[in-house]
């Protein structure tokens, strides 16, 4: 029996589009100050179920649980006071295109935190430009931006809600080995420094093993495995878990 | 044989019912807007930054068109009225084709294309790279932030710019006025004055408004709807400037309709 406290429930989750049916009943708990990771090809659904938990999509059925609530019944009110407390890092950074970095972290403090003062404003984009790195970017447009920064950019910008929960898509897609270390490092950092509990999606090994507490390989829809790196990879019997491993590190 | 029209009756009948889909989602795109501009939060500083981008940054443009177009159609309407000796109406004529007709086409056709163009273009850009979701997720309501300030912006902005246009055509005109018939310009702004009605000015600035909420609303919905990554963003902006023309152009001929009604009272 876990007694650790859980802050986000799935239960029994489906959803499909039209005829595509791309979660099958998934179960899944977050603990709190956890790190878990969400394995699993392209097309599986991982990035489908955060979405849900964001309330970006709606299940067809099963329950999403965050912080004690279940998403689909909250109200547009609700639903964005839900949202303050989850941080959502995309795969492609979304960095706000006619906005520097500095109006980009504006952007979400502003609209939801009253009454604070410019230099508060100022303070706390500073803090957090720092924590990830990049001080001398604050000024610059996501363009003059390369993708580890536009991802580190994208990673200060949700944390400036002081989120509870982070949910990173594909945080290292697309980017050079020694930046993905850098990425896995600030994810790591992230939880220690906010003490977040933390979902990530990748189908990237090294990002899973460097970073997830447990992982979760989700296959045709359902959670295939579910444990430590050691308890799932090494000495995976299922072939589809075992070719995923083989392809992560023995085949270089 | 059967089984091919079989085959061409599914593909119509799908064709049909996407129209009619589309159809519905963008009549739900327009009634959300009347639901979302009168509830707070009010996005002031956005509307006028949008205002500006629309108004401002379009006036080059507009200023040389018109510009042109006064010229253009006094040169080309000369020869007629000089036919029967009536040069002298040039101004009337002219002023009055420029205030009820040209000057809003031909504003509202500029901006569909600079300006239409431009939000479907940005929209389905922000649509694609997930920047409508991240601002969804920071608990920001995009569809007020993105939609409901450029179609304000646009239907403020229009009547503004079709008003500028008719003055800057109207300069063009005297210009080749003055250079042909020798008229000064108190004698060419009074022939103006003494044929526009007040049905005319106030006609073309009603529609106006429409043609900016048009050109507004359909480059967000273009843009707001668009897919498949960077190749939907192209067709967004391609959409948004057609549809916003054809429309502007069934607009203007159901003016034209209820504005001689007018008249003829």
């Amino acid at each position: 029996m876990d007694n650790r406290e859980k802050v986000v429930v799935v239960r029994d989750l489906y959803k499909a589009f039209g005829e595509l049916e791309v979660l099958k009943g998934v179960d899944l708990d977050l603990y709190r100050e956890e790190n878990l990771v969400v394995l699993g090809r392209s097309g599986t659904g991982k990035s489908v179920l955060i979405k849900i938990m964001v309330g970006l999509l709606r299940q067809d059925s099963g329950s999403m649980e965050v912080l004690g609530k279940e998403i689909s019944r909250l109200g547009v009110r609700q639903l964005n006071e839900m949202r303050l407390k989850i941080g959502f890092s995309f795969q492609n950074s979304a960095l706000y295109d006619s906005m520097t970095v500095r109006e980009n972290m504006e952007f979400p403090l502003v609209r939801n935190i009253k009454n604070l003062t410019k230099k508060e404003i100022s303070l706390r984009i500073e803090e957090l430009l720092d924590a990830v790195g990049l001080p001398q970017t604050i000024n610059q447009m996501p363009s003059e931006l390369s993708g580890g920064q536009k991802k580190r950019i994208g990673v200060a910008r949700t944390l400036v809600l002081n989120p509870e929960i982070m949910l990173y898509d594909e945080p290292t897609a697309g980017l050079d080995p020694i930046t993905c270390v850098d990425i896995n490092n600030l994810i790591n950092e992230v939880r220690e420094r906010y003490k977040t509990s933390s979902i990530v999606i990748t189908h990237d090994l090294s990002c899973a093993k460097q970073t997830g507490d447990r992982m979760a390989v989700l296959l045709e829809g359902q959670f295939g495995a579910l444990g430590t790196f050691e308890e799932v990879f090494p000495h995976a019997e299922d072939q589809r878990i075992k070719s995923f491993y083989d392809y992560n590190f023995i085949n270089l | 044989m059967a089984g091919q029209t079989g085959t061409r009756k599914h593909v119509f009948s799908k064709k049909i019912d996407a129209f009619f889909k589309d159809l519905a989602d963008a009549w739900n795109f327009v009634k959300r807007f009347f639901q979302e501009v009168f509830v707070p939060p009010y996005e002031f500083k956005e509307v006028i930054h949008q205002c500006y981008r629309i108004g401002v940054e379009s006036l080059p443009l507009i200023s040389l068109t018109g510009f042109i177009v006064g010229i253009v159609f006094t040169n080309q309407s000369r020869p007629s009225l000089s036919e029967f000796g009536a040069t002298s109406w040039l101004p009337s004529l002219i002023a009055i084709a420029i205030v009820r007709a040209m000057g809003p086409l031909v504003t509202a056709l500029i901006a569909a294309g600079k300006v239409g163009s431009g939000i479907g273009a940005e929209i389905g850009s922000m649509k694609v790279t997930e920047q409508i979701d991240a601002m969804e997720v920071s608990a920001t309501n995009p569809y007020k932030f993105l939609v409901v300030t450029r179609v304000l912006a646009t239907t403020l902005m229009i009547p503004v710019l079709v008003m500028y246009t008719d003055f800057v055509a109207l300069m063009g005109a005297f210009i080749n006025v003055n250079a042909n018939e020798l008229v000064s310009m108190s004698t060419f702004f009074a022939q103006v004055f003494s044929s526009v009605t007040f049905l005319d000015i106030f006609s073309s600035i009603i529609k106006s408004l429409f043609f900016g909420f048009t050109i507004g609303m359909v480059g967000c919905y273009k843009g707001y709807t668009s897919s498949k990554g960077t190749e939907g963003v192209g067709r967004a902006a391609n959409a948004a400037v057609v549809v916003s023309m054809f429309l502007i152009f069934i607009e203007e001929l159901l003016s034209l309709q209820i504005i001689n009604l007018f008249r003829i009272k």
